[in-house]
């Protein structure tokens, strides 16, 4: 029962179910209101602790999760879970409360003033002790991780960024270094910051909500939990040696072997679209099979390399040029209005780069996609 | 009273009216005063919103994201006392702090803690977001708030090196790889090919941003002094300048937030 169980778990947790299985049921759970509820987060904490307490029986769960500093991961689960519910089970008692035509709860005491001292002060202090107290038991139980010295000769496989990070790496995947390395948390930063200013909705500052903010929440709950949070672990616990798929059950082997059958968009329009095709219909050109191309900046070359990638190119340029316009037009007419020309753009880019991320992770899932476009020079 | 004597004789001496200017905080006078008057107190305004103050509003997350950073100060500049950050010492000093030191918690509280300074950061950015607090007028302190968040990332990714273990190296051999990709400056980045003069490399490992941040073509010794001088020096004192404005700033833009 239990093995079974466990090869179950191992099968679904391949990053292309559990991705989807997690995002699926994380956007669903936001609009549920009988689930952010007290017994709601209590049945949760508790189910995530009888999950952890049953895998941990498992020794090759033991060894991937009690690895020296994967600590901070429980840390992490269990307070962003937390804080999760907090937030939502706030948001939705207030959607409740504006439905029925009441004031968000805050603004019962928002216009009332308390003293700094002593309530506020004393509420520091309080959490101050609490967080002290909490960290000088964390040192005395669990000791800082040291490994060997260091060894330049000596690569660990798998070798893994801090904690935090782990989400990014998971994304060299998916991505070549620039991008998820360079300019994909460049983006990150400067879209995080661009948010109070494409933000122009004036509801819901100051109190939790949802309902009357739904585009900004879901949008930034699904890069923060689904897109940072849930990729840290897969990183984790699920990428051993050679950065392949362990489940957390299995045994990291380095032995295993996984064939990569990964397929450029240009060979899938060259070589399985046209040269068929053409030599169905005896036209010569379009069965030329893939066009050769080398580093060279020559014009030859370049109008080859334009040849060879031209699907991927005009996908591309349709991606981020085309559609933000027919957006504007079309199914994002009032929200283009709102935010004007220079807000839309900005938006637009940053939504769509963000959607790239789960998009290209699909289309190596389906089709063993690897570049969309790939030129000698950079390829995406 | 048998006590009031020695009670007064204490409250009333002139040592402690030189440091504490006002008594027992028991009028409202009082109670603004002794906020005004200290300096440490008086990054709070003497009175807040009561919506702003409830606990299940702010989790007191950035509360605690300072007071980590300021257990992380403190515990850092002890394990500076006994660490030496070369190739050769930095490995010895970490097991002597852990085999010679009884009872010593000091690198633990100084990893754990900065491991929890990363999730309460974000989960400080998560609570603002969620109330919407970044909406007019506090977008600049938002601004600000994700500066900081980044600083976190580089204060605990450059830390991570210093014990010079494997866990260390190989963690920051990730990292660091990445900058070999940055479009036009890094050596191995999109771009970088074409930046040459005559066909000299303008780019290449010994002046990218990879080199730059490590400060040698490979992972060494001065890497280890460059990412120590950022972690205990540079990125704090950053860290404290930007402190200072978002503080500065939550009060400027009308305290903590609230509905209208």
């Amino acid at each position: 029962m239990s093995e079974t169980l466990k090869h179950i778990v191992n099968y679904f947790s391949a990053p292309e179910w559990s991705f989807t299985i997690f995002s699926v049921l994380f956007i669903w759970a936001l609009f549920q209101r009988w689930i952010w509820t007290r017994q709601g987060v209590i049945i949760a904490m508790v189910a995530i602790s009888v999950a952890l307490g049953w895998a941990l029986q498992d020794a090759n769960f033991r060894v991937t999760l009690l690895k020296p500093d994967n600590a901070p991961i429980f840390l992490m689960i269990y307070l962003f879970s937390f804080f999760l519910w907090m937030a939502m089970l706030q948001a939705h008692n207030n959607d409740r409360r504006m439905e029925q035509r009441l004031p968000p709860e805050e603004k019962e005491t928002s216009d009332q003033k308390t003293w700094v001292w002593p309530d506020l002060v004393y509420i520091e202090l309080l959490c101050m002790i609490l967080c002290t107290v909490a960290l000088v038991v964390w040192s005395i139980t669990v000791r800082a991780p040291l490994e060997e010295p260091a060894n330049p000769a000596n690569t660990p496989n798998p070798s893994k960024a801090p904690w935090y990070f782990l989400g990014l790496q998971e994304l060299l995947v998916y991505f070549d270094p620039w991008f998820a390395g360079v300019v994909l948390p460049s983006i990150i930063v400067l879209g995080l910051m661009a948010i109070p200013y494409i933000d122009v909705n004036p509801k819901g500052s100051g109190y939790y909500c949802f309902k009357e903010r739904r585009l900004a929440i879901l949008t930034f709950l699904i890069g923060f939990f689904v897109m940072w949070d849930f990729l840290i672990p897969i990183g984790t616990i699920l990428r051993g040696p050679g950065w392949n798929v362990f489940g957390p059950f299995e045994e990291w082997s380095s032995h295993k072997v996984v064939a990569l059958t990964n397929v450029n968009l240009s060979e899938y329009v060259w070589v399985k679209a046209f040269y068929p095709l053409g030599q169905a219909i005896g036209w010569e050109w379009l069965a030329q099979g893939l066009p050769a191309t080398d580093g060279s900046l020559s014009l030859a070359n370049i109008t080859r390399v334009f040849k060879k990638e031209f699907a991927g190119i005009l996908i591309l340029a349709f991606y981020f040029c085309v559609l933000p316009g027919l957006l504007a037009r079309g199914w994002l007419k009032d929200f283009c209005e709102r935010l004007g020309f220079a807000r839309y753009s900005v938006a637009i880019f940053l939504f769509l780069t963000m959607a790239t991320v789960p998009m290209k992770m699909y289309l190596r899932w389906l089709v063993n996609l690897k570049y969309i476009v790939d030129t000698p020079w950079i390829k995406f | 009273m048998p006590l009031e004597k020695p009670k007064n004789t204490i409250l009333e001496s002139q040592v402690k009216k030189s440091i504490f200017r006002v008594g027992i905080p028991n009028t409202d006078r009082k109670r603004v005063l002794i906020v005004l008057g200290n300096v440490f107190l008086h990054l709070h305004p003497t009175k807040v919103r009561t919506s702003g103050v409830k606990l299940r509003f702010t989790w007191c997350a950035g509360g605690l994201a300072f007071f980590l950073f300021l257990v992380l100060t403190l515990t850092g500049v002890l394990l500076m006392f006994y660490y030496r950050p070369t190739v050769d010492l930095a490995y010895p000093d970490m097991v002597d702090l852990r085999e010679q030191v009884p009872f010593g918690i000091m690198r633990e509280m100084h990893r754990w803690g900065a491991h929890a300074m990363v999730i309460v950061v974000m989960l400080h950015m998560f609570r603002v977001f969620m109330t919407g607090s970044y909406k007019p007028p506090r977008e600049f302190n938002w601004v600000i708030g994700v500066l900081l968040l980044v600083l976190t990332f580089l204060l605990s990714f450059t830390g991570y090196l210093l014990p010079w273990d494997q866990l260390a190296i190989w963690a920051i051999t990730v990292g660091s790889n990445m900058a070999k990709a940055t479009p036009f400056l890094g050596a191995g980045g999109p771009g970088a090919e074409f930046l040459q003069i005559g066909g000299v490399p303008l780019i290449h490992p010994g002046d990218d941003a990879r080199f730059l941040l490590i400060g040698a073509k490979e992972l060494g010794g001065i890497t280890l002094n460059r990412f120590y001088v950022l972690h205990c020096i540079f990125i704090p004192l950053a860290a404290a300048v930007l402190m200072a404005v978002h503080f500065w700033r939550i009060r400027k833009d009308g305290g903590i937030s609230g509905p209208m």
